[in-house]
């Protein structure tokens, strides 16, 4: 079954980002479609993508192997990626992936057996304030995670079992500097000062 | 606090140098962490767009000129000024020209761009009309890393509300000229900070960089004439237009001009991102702003990863963080991503997690980079950890420093090794110790982990 079949205004969409004869820019944007829907990008999506972007499979695999967030395999529901780069590692992150990989019982390029998780190491996400961290899946980051914390976080994740986030708040406060004082910030759906 | 005198001109002001003197006001972050601050009501309240009317009411050389004029200095580490570099593209040569903000913030310890993206995306759209228009540009490109899910949405849609309102589109804020802006999300790669190799990965390739010449102005995306500036170089030519350019300058040290984002990491008190005139004391942001270390430092990394680190000495502290005054040290003041490097931690750890990150992060086109880092370094390094070195190694490490920096395709490589060479220049007791008796000098590197 096709999946760009019934998404033609979607891939015009992104199409239309990028000059006219440039198609093969579209295959980032492309890729994340699939990986967000489906978990991972399996040769038959890869080849659905040469046909758009007017490539060959192999090219499209050359550039999708250069890039650490898709996936040739099939990853969990809660496709779990700990940075592991210094700010966080001194923030306990080398302890947190060894708990994370006792507790649900896998590794590298493993899934849970009831498919909710997997795990992967990934490099500085960017949010070195708020260590440690993990981002799931396509979506948000999960920030200053405690024991407690991811204890509870993984719980919650168990109990939707449907690759669905929490609504609530996922980010941790930062600190900002307004007019000569030192003030706290979260940056989460509905700002808070 | 301050030790380094400052000359001040009789008829001139004093430029602002802390963010205690009260003349000084955030503007970059000033509405980082207000409700609604994302939306394109609360940005024109609050004169979003005002600064690239003035810019697109002008010719693109008089806004090359107000931006050279402020002083304005790329943020994305190299340092190199904004208006200048936007004045060398070419002018009537009938092509296409392209504006990329480089929005794919990697390094390790910066964490800058990330919060003014989601807080404040008019900021930079505004930015991207007036850079845009000073290289003559119909369209722009914002490369945001992959993993900044939050601000690639808050892009899309400031950007979808912006053309609703005719401020991008066919007339752009009415001036009959058409631009537009697209965001493109990467995929976790580091290398595709690096300007050649993220036009390479937005023109759908593997993102290996490429060599210069020709330089983007000649032929950047798509084989035509660009220019890639960072968020805040961006963000902060719109604040330019707004403000003038004698406000930027009214700000910083004699050749380090305007604010400044410093953000720390590691063991502080209070991580964050601080807005403060360029010329602030490492003191000032360390202590005042970040509350202090939480347990004792040895060093730190002025600019995140990439940038040799310094001793956290008084005289260091004292020191106006700007351009030159890094550069006089040996390092480059780089992202302002400072990174805290604790005292009781062994460095040869801290600094196989940059080896690691780097050998990782290579992109694999060059074999001093790609073998030197990446296999050799990385196992130099896993020997001395796993308390299997000998003296040697210490030796073998400062020889392959030698064939890998200056000599690798891109920056990439000299990144990695000059922070790695800096720690063994400060500690090469620690280096020597843990090689000879196999395990490490300090060893709180351990469980650092916290259970609540
Ligand atoms: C390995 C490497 C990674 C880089 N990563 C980034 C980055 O994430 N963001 C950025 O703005 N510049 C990065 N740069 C610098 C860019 O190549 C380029 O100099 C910069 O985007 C220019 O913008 P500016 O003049 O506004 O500073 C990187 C450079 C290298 C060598
Ligand atoms: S130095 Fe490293 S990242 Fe740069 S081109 Fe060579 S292998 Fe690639
Ligand atoms: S080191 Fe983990 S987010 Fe930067």
């Amino acid at each position: 079954m096709s999946f760009f079949a019934n998404k033609q205004a979607l891939v015009a969409e992104i199409l239309s980002r990028y000059p006219v004869g440039r198609e093969r820019s579209a295959v980032m944007p492309l890729l994340r479609e699939v990986q967000n829907a489906e978990g991972f990008v399996s040769d038959a999506r890869v080849a659905e993508i040469a046909a758009i972007i007017k490539s060959t499979p192999t090219e499209v695999k050359s550039v999708m192997s250069f890039y650490s967030t898709y996936s040739s395999s099939p990853t969990g529901k809660y496709h779990l990626q700990v940075c592991m780069t210094l700010s966080c590692a001194l923030a306990g992150s080398d302890q947190m992936w060894d708990y994370l990989c006792e507790t649900l019982d896998i590794g590298v390029g493993d899934v849970t057996s009831d498919g909710l998780f997997s795990v992967q190491k990934v490099e500085c996400l960017g949010s070195c304030g708020t260590a440690p961290l993990m981002q799931v899946s396509d979506s948000g980051y999960y920030e200053c995670l405690t024991k407690k914390r991811l204890n509870a976080l993984l719980a919650d994740f168990k109990a939707r079992g449907d690759g669905s986030m929490p609504e609530s708040d996922t980010r941790a406060p930062v600190f900002v500097q307004k007019n000569g004082d030192v003030v706290t910030q979260i940056t989460a759906e509905g700002a808070i000062l | 606090m301050t030790a380094v005198a400052e000359v001040v001109s009789p008829e001139k002001p004093k430029s602002i140098t802390s963010g205690l003197d009260p003349r000084f006001k955030p503007r970059l972050y000033e509405h980082v962490g207000q409700n609604n601050s994302w939306t394109l009501e609360y940005a024109l309240r609050h004169g979003a767009y005002e600064g690239a009317k003035k810019a697109l009411a002008g010719t693109p050389e008089s806004v090359q000129d107000e931006v050279k004029k402020a002083g304005l200095r790329g943020r994305g580490g190299a340092g190199f000024p904004t208006g200048v570099k936007w004045s060398f593209m070419p002018k009537e040569d009938g092509k296409p020209h392209y504006l990329v903000c480089n929005a794919d913030e990697s390094e390790p310890g910066t964490y800058k761009d990330r919060y003014l993206m989601e807080a404040d995306p008019h900021q930079l759209l505004e930015g991207m009309l007036i850079g845009m228009h000073a290289i003559r540009a119909n369209v722009g490109y914002i490369y945001i890393r992959g993993e900044y899910i939050l601000g690639a949405n808050r892009l899309n849609a400031a950007i979808a509300e912006a053309r609703a309102a005719g401020i991008l589109g066919e007339n752009a804020l009415g001036f009959g000229k058409s631009m537009e802006v697209h965001v493109h999300r990467g995929a976790g790669a580091y290398i595709c900070g690096e300007e050649t190799a993220l036009m390479n990965s937005l023109e759908g390739l593997r993102a290996n960089p490429r060599l210069k010449p020709p330089f983007p102005a000649q032929a950047g995306i798509f084989g035509m004439p660009s220019t890639v500036n960072n968020v805040v170089s961006i963000a902060s030519a719109a604040l330019i237009m707004r403000h003038g350019a004698d406000w930027f300058s009214s700000m910083g040290t004699e050749k380090s001009k305007g604010n400044f984002l410093f953000h720390i990491s590691g063991p502080i008190k209070r991580p964050g991102v601080y807005e403060l005139p360029l010329g602030t004391t490492y003191r000032e942001i360390i202590y005042t702003w970040g509350g202090g270390p939480t347990e004792p430092i040895k060093a730190f990394n002025p600019g995140g990863s990439s940038t040799p680190m310094l001793p956290f000495t008084d005289e260091i502290l004292d020191m106006q963080a700007d351009y030159e005054n890094c550069a006089a040290k040996g390092t480059f003041l780089g992202t302002g991503g400072i990174i805290l490097i604790p005292q009781n931690c062994d460095i040869v750890n801290m600094m196989y997690n940059y080896v690691r990150f780097y050998g990782h992060e290579s992109c694999g086109k060059c074999t001093p980079c790609r073998e030197g880092i990446g296999t050799w370094m990385n196992r130099i390094f896993q020997k001395l950890i796993s308390g299997k070195g000998d003296p040697n190694d210490v030796k073998i490490l400062e020889d392959l420093f030698g064939n890998i920096k200056g000599k690798s395709f891109c920056l990439l490589a000299d990144s990695c090794i000059m922070p790695v060479q800096s720690a063994m220049k400060l500690f090469r007791d620690e280096f020597e110790y843990i090689a000879q008796h196999g395990k490490p000098m300090y060893t709180g590197y351990g469980n650092r982990w916290k259970d609540e």
